[in-house]
């Protein structure tokens, strides 16, 4: 479990996390989603015990990270951004020098040493230099580490990030597969992360928590949530006649592929009526589609309802 | 194994990989044996000791400690890792004491791949081979010191090259602290007291009484005293940089 309240931190007069309070429990991965320089980094630092906090606490499994800072740190397994290891080392060397800085014994060192680099594919490069490694895997090397102990709780930022689609892809089944009876952080500025990975997703722009929601509630925040969007080509389809059926509030067209978007009132279903009065009128569409609602506009106009807020303060 | 050891086994692999440990090891007894022969008049002096050998050691360190040094803390801090290091369960402390003793013990190998010159010297005469130990163990000592205040300096920034000249300067002024011509500057401008305080600073004061055999315990608990206050001030300034 992580918790912290109130947690702060300030570079002279620049406040980078603004009393803060976050809370995961076992079986959950939490995003941390934000824009760049929103702060997430240096509140898993202050979780990691890296930094201190300038005010608040932070918890890992009960153990306060100023208080009981060696018991925090071993209940924790960690990726800092850009996943930083000892380049002149051999992968095989770095986890071995790990699992003797997290005092593993001889037998489940070995075991675990195994298991991690088993399932994270490394087999083949154990003797090379972390150097020499490409990025993903610079990236796994990072992960092993992070797990080699087998942490309740593990906090990783920006996981997948500079990784490409194939590489992402591991990651994120990896981080799937470790969810079960984990506690999980993850910080990301990737909109997509949040549904492959997060059962609850925490926004913060500037050091503010802004939103604490499940993804599926924060989508339903969208003003896309319920709308029906069909692309009717070659027929002129009358927004007229969709205009007045009594459910729908507004209609768009995008100019670049002529496709249609129907925007419900508020807690109306328009996907079947829509249906109904294309059937009616015997249109074409070549496909249509009801919309969850779209992350990236939330993200949008929470963060910046946010700056604008700042700018006129 | 406590993580004091392990950060310490990292440490002295992470000298080896490299060529640098090498090329420091050659240049070391290189410019030791030089300078012992045709500074320290080894042979002229017709006497069967190793004075020139440790009255040059101070001057060798003081270049070469800050390049072992210079990378402990700098690197870490430029490459990232200091954030993963840190975020191990291993306290300032035992981070600090770890490479410390890693480095320490690498000039302490370094010194000890001298024997041939005391092979040379118990050929040639017969030296007080107390005398000899005790010079080892006065500049070994005087080695720790140069690698605490690197080991504190290193911690300062993350440039390497401003590592490298801080530990330098602060390691020539301590050589220099207690000889007469220095304290002769300030005879006319200080009090009695703060010359003397200036002069019982000085790092080759110390030095040179172990090396002439006398194991004073005040000599020694200079060294120990500043080993241990250089790397205090080293803990406390990465707290330091851990709060701000």
């Amino acid at each position: 479990m992580i918790e912290t309240e109130r947690l702060t931190r300030r570079y002279g007069q620049l406040t980078a996390v603004d009393a803060l309070s976050i809370r995961a429990e076992p079986g959950q991965v939490l995003g941390l989603l934000g824009p760049n320089g929103a702060g997430k980094s240096t509140a898993m630092r202050m979780i990691a015990g890296f930094l201190a906090p300038t005010s608040g606490t932070a918890r890992v499994c009960g153990y306060d990270v100023q208080r009981a800072p060696l018991a925090a740190r071993r209940a924790l397994g960690y990726l800092p951004e850009g996943a930083p290891s000892y380049g002149e080392m051999t992968v095989r060397e770095f986890l071995v020098f790990i699992a003797r800085m997290r005092k593993l014994t001889a037998e489940v060192g070995h075991r675990r040493f195994d298991e991690v680099v088993g399932w994270l594919q490394l087999e083949d490069v154990l003797e090379a230099g972390i150097d020499t490694l490409s990025k993903g895997l610079r990236r796994r090397v990072g992960l092993a580490q992070a797990i080699l102990h087998d942490p309740p709780v593990l906090m990783l930022d920006e996981p997948t990030d500079g990784l490409d689609p194939n590489q992402k892809h591991t990651v994120r089944q990896l981080i799937d597969a470790m969810a079960r009876e984990r506690t999980i952080l993850i910080s990301t500025h990737l909109l997509e992360e949040v549904h492959a990975l997060c059962n609850r997703v925490v926004i913060v722009a500037r050091g503010k928590l802004l939103a604490d929601a499940t993804p599926a509630e924060l989508e339903a925040r969208s003003r896309y949530h319920g709308a029906v969007s069909f692309s009717a080509p070659g027929s002129g389809v009358s927004q007229e006649m969709l205009g007045r059926l009594p459910q729908v509030a507004s209609i768009e067209v995008d100019p670049l592929d002529g496709r249609i978007t129907v925007f419900p009132r508020p807690g109306a279903r328009i996907l079947e009526p829509v249906e109904q009065l294309l059937r009616e009128q015997g249109l074409e569409v070549s496909e249509i589609q009801l919309e969850r609602g779209r992350l990236d506009e939330v993200f949008r106009q929470i963060t910046t309802a946010q700056d604008a807020m700042g700018a006129s303060a | 194994m406590s993580p004091v050891n392990a950060v310490l086994r990292r440490e002295l692999r992470s000298f080896f990989v490299t060529p640098m440990a090498y090329v420091f090891l050659v240049i070391f007894l290189v410019l030791a044996g030089i300078l012992t022969f045709y500074t320290g008049d080894f042979y002229e002096r017709g006497q069967a000791d190793l004075q020139p050998f440790f009255v040059v050691h101070p001057w060798l360190y003081l270049i070469l400690v800050p390049a072992v040094t210079m990378r402990m803390w700098a690197e870490e801090a430029k490459g990232g890792t200091l954030e993963l290091l840190l975020s191990l369960p291993l306290t300032l402390w035992q981070a600090m004491l770890g490479k410390f003793l890693a480095a320490w013990l690498f000039i302490g190998l370094a010194l000890a791949l001298t024997f041939p010159i005391w092979l040379t010297v118990n050929y040639l005469g017969s030296p007080d081979n107390g005398v000899v130990f005790a010079g080892y163990l006065g500049s070994w000592l005087m080695a720790g010191s140069f690698v605490a205040i690197g080991a504190c300096l290193s911690a300062l920034t993350r440039s390497q090259v401003v590592a490298f000249v801080l530990t330098a300067t602060v390691c020539v002024l301590l050589i220099l602290a207690g000889q007469p011509q220095v304290l002769d500057f300030f005879s006319g401008a200080l009090p009695r007291r703060l010359i003397n305080a200036l002069a019982y600073l000085s790092m080759l004061r110390h030095f040179e009484a172990i090396a002439r055999g006398v194991l004073d315990l005040r000599d020694l608990a200079y060294f120990v005293l500043s080993i241990v206050g250089w790397l205090i001030a080293g803990v406390l300034l990465l707290e330091l940089k851990r709060v701000r």
